[in-house]
């Protein structure tokens, strides 16, 4: 048992957490063209509702492991320690998602590229696929994600 | 004859949704009244002698707005003595946000010395009105023979992180524009920030 959590604890730790600091070296997350859905989050471990709807995120994760849907968290802390307490919050929050942290503070930069709907306001999702995606700003229930996905992943 | 029935029915029904959406540049903004961290009431109308006002919903417990709370104290010692003082709004319902309570508006508008009032709209229906979606949101309004019209909205500049950064000063840039007459280029910007936090969502 203790064996199993270490290891587990290891594997957690053992996740790389990327850093972008343009959001020109980021945007190949937000345009692949494969058969796979991406479900793109952003979040910050400051923001109570984005933290209110990680357990969605989670449960989406455990429910389309094995099939072509890939979440990416894309954090936008900034302040000190920022690996430390996304990675400190993933192993709070057990989750195994895949999370980056995109930390160009030129936002009025490339929040239309993101989404031309988003006005900045934390949380927002993207899904998408090679064929179209969708913009949902603040938080987003379980059903509302796995409603998307499913027709994104029927477009496939 | 069907057909303009029904695009008369869509028209109809678009326009509350247009109004959902708040202010977009050249729309007047609505007058308020609203509780100061003094206990005092301010209204829009008390700056009808400016050249205009810089409204900007912020708030205590978000990092965006603490990152830019300096800055915020420095616009208006730029601009309040050039007629376009800072007028800050907290739109959050403080039984979501606790750190955003009246209390601790008070606290922290005397600890960090503002130099502007700091109101609770505490219906909330101003920062609908206005359709701030995060904090800090900033409306730069011009008093045009006593209505104040909506010139600028977003941002306050580049980078929130490290002010010693900035390399494009969008709120300070939209201001002396409109001091010296001109359009603010650009009008609009956009910046991540924390969600507003309303009772009714």
């Amino acid at each position: 048992m203790t064996l199993t959590l270490g290891l587990l604890a290891l594997g957690l730790n053992a996740q790389q957490i990327p850093v972008y600091e343009s959001f020109q070296e980021y945007s190949h997350l937000l345009n692949k063209k494969n058969d796979t859905t991406y479900v793109i989050n952003y979040w910050a471990t400051y923001c109570a509702p984005c933290v209110k709807e990680m357990p969605a995120f989670r449960k989406i994760g455990k429910e389309y492991a094995g099939r072509p849907v890939k979440i990416i968290l894309t954090s936008m802390d900034f302040g000190g320690n920022v690996l430390k307490r996304v990675r400190s919050f993933m192993e709070r929050h057990q989750i195994r998602s895949h999370v980056v942290v995109l930390d160009d503070p030129d936002t009025n930069s490339w929040i239309d590229k993101v989404s031309p709907q988003w006005s900045g306001a934390l949380p927002a999702t993207v899904i998408y696929n090679k064929h179209s995606r969708k913009f949902h700003e603040g938080i987003i229930t379980y059903e509302e994600l796995k409603n998307v996905i499913e027709s994104k992943m029927k477009q496939l | 004859m069907k057909k303009t029935v029904l695009s008369i029915l869509f028209g109809l029904m678009i326009v509350p949704f247009a109004l959902g959406q708040g202010y977009d540049i050249g729309d007047e903004a609505m007058n308020f009244r609203l509780k100061n961290v003094d206990g005092s009431y301010v209204s829009l109308s008390d700056y009808q002698d400016e050249k205009g006002a810089i409204v900007i919903f912020t708030c205590n417990h978000c990092p965006y707005a603490q990152a830019w709370e300096q800055r915020i104290i420095q616009i208006d010692k730029q601009f309040d003595p050039k007629g376009y003082p800072v007028v800050a709004i907290q739109p959050n319902d403080p039984e979501l946000a606790p750190g955003d309570s009246f209390e601790n508006m008070k606290k922290r508008a005397r600890k960090k010395n503002y130099t502007f009032p700091y109101l609770m709209d505490e219906t909330q229906e101003v920062y609908r009105t206005f359709g701030a979606t995060a904090t800090p949101h900033v409306y730069v309004l011009e008093n045009e023979g006593k209505d104040f019209i909506v010139r600028y909205i977003g941002t306050i500049d580049d980078n929130y992180k490290d002010a010693d950064k900035v390399e494009k000063k969008y709120l300070a840039g939209a201001v002396n524009a409109l001091l010296k007459g001109e359009k603010p280029e650009p009008q609009k910007t956009k910046a991540i920030g924390c969600s507003i936090k309303d009772k009714k969502k």
